[in-house]
């Protein structure tokens, strides 16, 4: 259909903007300021609306979503309390740059200041965790605004953008127009690296004897996976990455060395320690990876590319910044570097030298479960090639450690902003874009109650996600830091006495459920899950309560400050 | 260190709001800052005053260059540039001290815009320095009230 110059009102516009954005999901959740776009949603068939249970679920779903197919979810939900509540999923966006557009409807133009009812100030709320933000104040503005928030949140470093849209916008009017181009002049990011840059870039790595790549998930948004693995394998370069940025490289390879930082590999984090060139692409020099700023890679020539100016330089000086797309900058470092290659075995053996020093390994003689354990083996049941949610807690690092990512775009996990309840609706979101593959999800015990509304969500779609509960009976993560770090006072982390029974939660939800207490049940609970087809499958893991994450690096700390066991053995179980 | 900063944003509500936002979120150190529309009724011009290492200086720039609603930023501070504050101030006027406060304002290059029985108004314009030295100055005299605009500035022509 050809709308273009016929007159539609503001919630057609809207639903004919997404077409042509071609928005196949909308997570969203009515209320009185959206009235008229449900109306007009009640005709729509070529746009589907998943109906959430909690407005933080959607964002979640749509974040899920976009990390997994790489194109921006998509988000409705009313004024006020729909729009607040929404605010720690936007945040979550923008700290792990997912592209996101979030509508919300506000109350009446008139009415906007006078604390109507259900008024919430949410473009002022949102301005410090969106890319950008807008309210719509006239219906022939709203096809450019909605064109100019698809095109702010995909283009250049991904992140969400929001329209609030008063309800009398979405009611009135207008001749429909759908611009074809869109050009905003304080918005022209640099996505061509400077070539001078890259040339000396190749020339420093040719020469370097033990360089490192340090990745992060800015090459897997920029779809630079191909360019990354071509160029690793032909300067014969180890790589290392960040939570965000595991699967740009397969995690078999040998060159690939897991994840550094704070639960990185040992001989990840000694790598960084050693090397003479670091070359850190779409990466961010997180607190979480550097640990204490003057001690990381300190012997390393570093250059940094990443797409977003504000990156480079930030928390770390380096020395050869060169901003622009990861996918250039590799595709271009490909070629200038030379065929010969400088002889890296001595390095690559150091590094497998301290592979079998501190090798990640967990108890396995004791008979009991351990998360470890479930995740190595989902692991090797799903070949590393299944797109794996976690929620935020140790179930998570134990995600990074044990499961072998060999795709890109296959760990979505709350890694900037650490949001426990992200898993589940983020996996349902991830669920809806993917189907050729399984989405597992990894969710702590205490962390699942955060977002459990959502389980109606997926059980109504019928959205077959494996929710593998890691149910350690407490708030895990913070346990392990009373345990190292203050005076072991397991304050409020002790959940054993009022966790629900999540077998009956998730029947009551019409959720099926098994649960595993031995490792050898543990495996079979995997196998049916994974073959279990009719909608989503939980299986309640009980694990062992008092495990940690090992190795760790205490925060702020330095590699010579890194842990590989419990300090106090006698809280060993 | 002292910078001046001169930046074009889109002339839209909230566009002011975006900018002292960043600042806030990020803690960087905001002297002042004013605003205005320029020959382009479409393009404020924003002068920005802040404290800064080098290091942090170019974070301030590159989280204002990220702002959508930013045209153009541009560091002053090494630059040849012309810069002015005005000042507007309201004295306590007293018989015996008329004829000191009347000098003073002739050695600021100040106007009286108003005055009264007991009080006078004056403004000065100036560098943010010179405000300062007048403020300083007036005092003993006994300043009833003031305001200032914060430093607005510009590229000398060529
Ligand atoms: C919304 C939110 N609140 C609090 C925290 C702090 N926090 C980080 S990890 C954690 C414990 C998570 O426990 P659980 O979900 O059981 O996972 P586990 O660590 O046991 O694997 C908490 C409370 C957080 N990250 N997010
Ligand atoms: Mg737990």
């Amino acid at each position: 259909m050809h709308l273009s110059g016929h007159t539609l009102n503001g919630s057609e516009i809207f639903f004919e903007c997404l077409r042509r954005e071609h928005v196949e999901y909308i997570f969203g959740y009515p209320g009185g300021s959206l009235l008229k776009v449900y109306e007009t949603l009640y005709e729509i068939q070529d746009i589907r609306h998943i109906l959430v249970r909690h407005e933080q679920g959607a964002t979640h779903m749509a974040e899920g979503y976009a990390r997994a197919t790489g194109k921006p979810g998509v988000v409705l939900v009313t004024s006020g309390p729909g729009a607040t509540n929404t605010v720690t999923g936007i945040a979550n966006a923008y700290m792990d740059s997912s592209p996101m557009v979030v509508f919300t409807g506000q109350v009446p133009s008139s009415l906007i200041g006078n604390d109507a009812f259900q008024e919430a100030d949410i473009v002022g709320i949102t301005r410090s965790i969106t890319k950008h933000n807008f309210l719509v104040k006239d219906v022939k503005e709203l096809a450019l605004t909605i064109r100019k928030a698809f095109f702010l949140a995909t283009t250049g470093r991904p992140g969400p953008v929001l329209i609030d849209m008063p309800k009398d916008v979405l009611n009135s009017s207008c001749a429909f127009h759908w611009p074809e181009s869109v050009d905003i002049r304080g918005f022209k990011p640099t996505i061509k690296c400077h070539i001078n840059q890259v040339e000396k870039a190749a020339h420093k790595i040719a020469k370097a004897k033990r360089p490192l790549l340090y990745i992060g998930g800015g090459v897997i948004s920029a779809e630079a996976s191909e360019e990354l693995r071509a160029f690793a394998i032909k300067q014969n370069i180890p790589v290392t990455m960040t939570l965000q940025g595991l699967g740009a490289f397969p995690g078999n390879h040998p060159l690939s060395m897991g994840m550094l930082g704070m639960h990185g590999t040992y001989w990840s984090n000694q790598a960084v320690n050693a090397c003479d060139v670091l070359i850190a692409v779409g990466a961010r020099f997180d607190d979480r990876v550097t640990g204490k700023i003057d001690t990381f890679a300190p012997h390393a020539f570093k250059i940094h590319n990443d797409i977003d100016p504000t990156n480079v330089d930030k928390n770390i000086k380096v020395d050869l910044p060169i901003v622009g797309d990861a996918k250039d900058f590799l595709a271009v470092l490909l070629e200038e570097t030379p065929n010969t290659v400088e002889n890296r075995e001595p390095w690559l053996a150091e590094i497998q030298s301290w592979r079998e020093q501190c090798p990640l390994t967990y108890n396995m003689e004791d008979g009991a479960l351990r998360t470890e354990f479930v995740i190595d083996e989902v692991s090797k049941q799903t070949a590393g090639h299944a797109v794996v949610v976690t929620d935020v807690g140790q179930h998570q690092m134990w995600t990074s450690q044990y499961y072998t990512f060999m795709n890109p775009r296959s760990i979505i996990t709350s890694g900037g902003l650490g949001t426990m309840g992200f898993g589940l609706p983020a996996a349902i979101g991830a669920a809806f874009g993917i189907t050729d593959r399984p989405v597992v999800l990894f969710c702590g015990d205490g962390g699942i109650m955060m977002n459990i509304q959502e389980l109606v969500t997926a059980v109504h779609c019928k959205t077959p996600i494996k929710i593998f509960l890691i149910n350690n009976s407490f708030l895990g993560m913070v346990r392990q830091w009373q345990e190292l770090f203050h005076k072991e006072k397991y304050s409020f982390t002790d959940l054993a006495d009022s966790n629900p029974d999540f077998i009956k939660v998730a029947e009551a939800f019409g959720c099926k459920a098994l649960a595993a207490e031995t490792p050898d049940a543990a495996k079979a609970a995997i196998k049916e899950a994974l073959a279990y087809k009719d909608g989503p499958i939980l299986v309640d893991f009980r694990v062992v309560k008092k495990d940690m994450v090992f190795p760790m690096v205490p925060a702020g700390g330095s590699i010579s400050d890194m842990l590989l066991a419990r300090l106090n053995p006698k809280t060993m179980v | 260190m002292k910078h001046i900063i001169s930046v074009l944003v889109e002339n839209k509500f909230g566009t002011l709001n975006r900018v002292a936002t960043m600042f806030s979120a990020r803690g960087f150190n905001l002297s002042s800052i004013s605003i205005g529309e320029t020959e382009d009724p479409e393009i404020s011009r924003m002068t920005i005053v802040t404290f800064a290492d080098d290091q942090i200086i170019n974070q301030v720039i590159k989280q204002l260059n990220r702002l959508i609603d930013t045209i153009k930023v541009t560091d002053l501070t090494n630059q040849p540039h012309v810069e002015r504050e005005l000042l507007l101030m309201t004295l306590k006027l007293s018989k015996t001290q008329q004829h000191e406060i009347f000098e003073l304002i002739n050695v600021f290059k100040g106007k009286v815009v108003d005055i009264k029985q007991k009080s006078i108004t004056i403004e000065v314009i100036g560098s943010p320095d010179k405000i300062n030295t007048t403020i300083d100055i007036f005092k003993p005299y006994g300043i009833k009230e003031l305001a200032r605009s914060g430093a607005v500035a510009i590229h000398r022509g060529e």
